[in-house]
């Protein structure tokens, strides 16, 4: 290999990174003893830096340009980059909120740390694949990784039944998802992203039989509601969200849902606009189905893990209205907006979702777990900033101004509007105020009620530090959209 | 023009008052986080006095405008301005703020920093709804003050309290989620605009007007209460404590009528004009019926809490009326109920801080031990039941005057106020002031302290003030009125 064709792979050094340092922290922490643990975590951190670094460096020289790479398996745009950046960060904060928690836990293993990097990776390809084979290979990457991760804590008759339910359906899901594919490879013979998108174009202008290609986009669908998790595929999240040790909990609810994004965008956008009349009509049920289970059976939950796994449910629902409001009858005018808004409420969910269950395993000590609605009680009078955080997250779940949460509901709404689909709309707002019930009974068991035995642990300064911060960003938002929503404009309009 | 933003002053002057009082930290502080308190809404109404001494009056239009680029994405700016129909209740907000202050000084005992600090954010985003001229920005602060309003009836509530806070906050939610979406309909219809003046010249159909008509109506009807939307006042009213009731009374419920002004009557006139029978129905209903239903309460906050949704009745009776009288007397009424209803919250906080109970039966006598007490609370008995040269005659007065010239029963229905409004307010009156000693209790009382006679003694000189001289009010109001009539008279089909 020249030095030539080297600096033309240049986009894929993130990836070679996470992959190398992945590799690296599995031999390094062979040798490291297990009271030293915080060797791996730190070096676990460095490739975090360097991949963002090198991320960043792509973006600069790429610019606005698409790159695709090994015979168009691979590509690297602003999308690409962004959404990387964004799964680092939850990556990042993984790390630091779970590690008092798995420390107090005897969990903070190498296996912990390894196979974060390794879904980590899963996640990046998937981000950049721009081929139904590399979105695959990314997925199964990801997956694998994280039922293991479910898994960690392996004495744990939960934890093991949840990461046995997420296997199986996962696979069945994977199997849906690769039906999916291999349909639309036999309608359009090929699997190249940019071919499926050119064929299918092709055969939507002339008169030919669509159905077989249609077929198999019911089956990528359904795969792909499957891992995004939105009803009427959701039946494994809250099992594996209450099951999974809380840890796994925040790092499957953040940085999974950015790369199932991803595949959403790069399947169906990129791969199959020409069928979005299709997918659009599908993606629309799935989503009044998500934000009513989501949100009605939230209500049921005492287990804060339970309902924060069915307040998922209905956000992936509120963030495919985006999704499915771009092209109107045919029409791509207001495309870039809608998807705009799907990306922006991605992006805040992810780090709403990374505050959630870094608040839950802020407030867990050893010996005693965090994840009952009665375990929030009196907190503004144990800790009063941690609970203005906790309420400062529940507003913005909650989608109330002066939030970050809110603008996220706005435009997805606006777009929504704009198509012309003012009944889901109306749904969507009506199911919202169901969903703030919820959210309130938080605020209210922490500020209104009064506090049980014992107060928090004081968590490590890191940790303090960047919940804070992740609290504050959701204000700062909500103060200032524009600047994040700016980013993901320019971002989309790349795509 | 003046260079000074002091519109962005008179929100932002409070909310960051409130973010210091928080910063000022934990329960032993609590004697500099009052000062600082105090110092913070006394700034924010000071900001907001030149409003009043500078305003133009000649001029229909906003004023003191502001305008920066907020959100590209969707157009939306921080545009802010006042006119003769919103100005007076920023002041009127400020106001209210500092008296809130004064009246928790020694009441409030726990937590006092979130205290101060909820009500000083909510005052600064209650100045921002007024302010807005942006209907997202509008929004924002509408729903923001849902939050503070939820943590105070929540937290310094009465025993009945988280019911009555989430009763509260999700009433509320429902109506503003669906004018959200009916502003979202007229942002796509005005081009991507979310500029309040836009949709005021956007031309509508009918059938969409009268979509959008009942969209906005729940936001706005919710806050006002209308009559039968109205149930979750009472609770919230009874279990928050004064400074919440205080202003819940005097300026949440306004932004409900503020919003029918701003934005039902001119962006949809002629579905306005076309559904008017059924505004003035309800209104009707809220006005004799509530008033009946007044009679019977036994709770004092109770009673003041119905009896606000009654002379709110004559807000909204009044902007359907569609002529100056109306709108002016209902403007009037709305400025007027701004101060009578939070100087009698603030007596019946008075009386149970003292006594701890709200229930009538419990007291008797009180004129006794608190001569003082008895004698402004009599003037705003008097004010509530519209008794000639207070304030709560002008505006009732004016809205009958208004009802008179559109039908004579209509102005019948609506004066039988002058009749329930004195029997319900003076009779409550008459038992819990006059009379024998009724019990112990009341024997023991104490008569008002300086800060509670300073309050109150405020609000009464302004009572006084405005049933003596109104123009002072309407010599304002005018010309935004005037023109907001003329531009509802114009169809938009």
């Amino acid at each position: 290999m020249s030095v030539r064709e080297i600096i033309n792979h240049m986009p894929v050094l993130p990836e070679v990174i996470v992959l190398l340092g992945a590799c690296a922290l599995m031999l390094v922490d062979l040798k490291v003893k297990s009271e030293r643990r915080i060797a791996s975590f730190r070096l676990a951190q460095g490739v975090l830096i360097a991949a963002a670094a090198a991320t960043v460096f792509v973006q600069w020289v790429n610019g606005p340009d698409k790159l695709y790479l090994f015979s168009g398996l691979f590509v690297s745009d602003a999308l690409s980059n962004l959404l990387k950046t964004v799964c680092y960060a939850a990556v990042w904060a993984a790390l630091v909120y779970s590690r008092q928690y798995l420390l107090d836990r005897g969990l903070l293993r190498g296996e912990f740390i390894t196979l974060l990097l390794f879904a980590l990776l899963g996640m990046m390809i998937m981000i950049s694949a721009s081929s139904f084979l590399t979105v695959y290979l990314g997925l199964e990457l990801m997956s694998l990784c994280l039922y293991a991760l479910v898994a960690l804590n392996r004495d744990s008759p939960l934890s093991t039944e949840a990461a046995m339910k997420y296997f199986v359906l996962g696979a069945l899901s994977s199997g849906l998802l690769l039906y999916g594919m291999s349909m639309v490879y036999g309608a359009t013979g090929s699997l190249n992203i940019t071919e499926v998108a050119r064929v299918t174009a092709q055969l939507a202008g002339a008169t030919t039989d669509r159905s077989f290609l249609v077929f198999g986009l019911v089956f990528v669908v359904a795969g792909l509601a499957f891992k995004i998790g939105v009803a009427p595929f959701h039946m494994w999240i809250p099992d594996v969200y209450h099951g999974a040790p809380t840890a796994v909990t925040l790092v499957i609810g953040s940085a999974p849902k950015v790369a199932a994004f991803a595949m959403a965008v790069r399947m169906l956008i990129n791969g199959l606009p020409d069928l979005a009349h299709d997918w659009q009509e599908m993606l629309a049920l799935l989503a009044l189905l998500s934000m009513a289970i989501g949100n009605i059976t939230a209500i049921a939950q005492s287990n804060l893990k339970r309902m924060l796994a069915y307040s998922t449910i209905a956000h992936m629902g509120f963030m495919l209205l985006g999704l499915l409001s771009g092209v109107i009858g045919g029409n791509r005018l207001s495309a870039d907006d809608a998807y705009t808004a799907a990306l922006f409420y991605v992006i805040v969910y992810v780090i709403m979702s990374v505050g959630a269950f870094g608040m839950l395993l802020y407030l867990s000590r050893a010996g005693f777990e965090c994840e009952n609605l009665d375990d929030l009680k009196g907190l503004s009078k144990t800790s009063p900033w941690f609970a203005f955080l906790m309420l400062i997250l529940m507003f913005s779940l909650a989608g109330i101004p002066p939030t970050a949460g809110f603008y996220a509901k706005l435009a997805v709404l606006s777009a929504a509007v704009t198509a012309g689909y003012l009944w889901l709309a109306v749904a969507a707002v009506i199911l919202s105020l169901v969903g703030a019930f919820y959210y309130l009974r938080i605020v209210k068991l922490m500020y209104f009620d009064d506090p049980k035995e014992g107060a928090a642990a004081p968590g490590h300064p890191e940790m303090r530090l960047l919940l804070s911060a992740n609290g504050l960003v959701l204000l700062l938002f909500g103060i200032a959209p524009s600047m994040l929503m700016n980013v993901c404009f320019e971002v989309i309009k790349a795509l | 023009m003046v260079s000074v933003p002091l519109l962005s002053l008179s929100i932002w002057v409070p909310i960051l008052a409130g973010v210091a009082v928080l910063a000022a930290g934990g329960e032993g502080n609590a004697r500099n986080q009052k000062w600082i308190a105090l110092g913070g809404a006394v700034l924010g109404f000071l900001v907001t006095l030149p409003l009043y001494t500078k305003f133009d009056l000649q001029s229909p239009g906003f004023q003191f405008t502001e305008r920066e680029i907020w959100i590209e994405r969707f157009n939306v700016y921080y545009h802010l301005g006042v006119d003769g129909i919103s100005v007076l209740f920023v002041l009127l907000n400020s106001f209210i703020t500092i008296l809130v202050v004064i009246a928790g000084w020694s009441v409030v005992e726990k937590r006092v920093s979130q205290y101060y600090a909820s009500f000083l954010v909510m005052s600064g985003m209650l100045n921002g709804v007024f302010a807005s001229l942006d209907a997202l920005l509008f929004y924002v602060f509408f729903e923001g003050t849902l939050i503070p309003m939820f943590i105070i009836i929540g937290v310094w509530g009465g025993p009945n309290r988280v019911y009555a806070a989430v009763k509260f906050f999700l009433y509320t939610l429902l109506g503003s989620l669906l004018m959200l979406v009916s502003m979202l309909y007229l942002y796509n219809k005005a081009g991507g605009s979310f500029a309040i003046t836009d949709w005021h010249k956007l031309p509508l159909a009918l059938d969409v007007q009268i979509w959008l008509f009942f969209g906005l109506l729940l936001a706005f009807a919710v806050k006002v209460p209308m009559w039968p939307v109205h149930t979750w006042l009472p609770d919230a009213h009874t279990e928050a404590p004064t400074g919440g009731s205080v202003v819940l009374a005097a300026i949440l419920l306004k932004l409900g009528a503020y919003g029918f002004v701003r934005f039902t009557l001119p962006i949809l006139p002629d579905a306005s004009q076309k559904l008017s029978w059924l505004m003035i129905a309800l209104s009707l209903i809220a006005i004799a019926y509530i008033g009946l239903v007044t009679l019977v309460q036994t709770d004092m906050k109770r009673l003041i809490a119905y009896s606000s949704v009654s002379h709110m009745g004559f807000c909204t009776l009044g902007f359907f009326l569609f002529n100056a009288y109306g709108v002016e007397g209902a403007l009037v009424q709305m400025i007027s109920h701004g101060f009578v209803s939070a100087a009698l919250f603030l007596c019946i906080g008075v009386m149970y801080d003292r006594m701890h109970s709200r229930a009538i039966a419990d007291y008797g006598g009180v004129v006794n031990t608190m001569p003082r007490f008895a004698a402004l609370m009599m003037l705003f008995a008097m004010a509530n039941a519209g008794l000639p040269a207070t304030s709560g005659f002008v505006g009732e007065f004016m809205v009958i005057m208004g009802a008179m010239k559109k039908s004579y029963w209509l102005a019948f229905v609506a004066a039988t106020t002058l009749i329930l409004g004195a029997s319900y307010t003076l009779w409550m009156y008459k038992r819990v002031i006059f009379g024998g000693v009724a019990n112990e209790q009341v024997g023991k009382l104490k008569d008002l302290n300086w800060r509670e006679t300073v309050v109150l003694t405020a609000l009464a000189a302004a009572t006084l003030f405005m049933g003596v001289y109104p123009v002072a009010f309407t010599e304002v109001m005018h010309a935004s009125v005037n023109d907001l009539l003329r531009h509802v008279a114009l169809p938009k089909l």
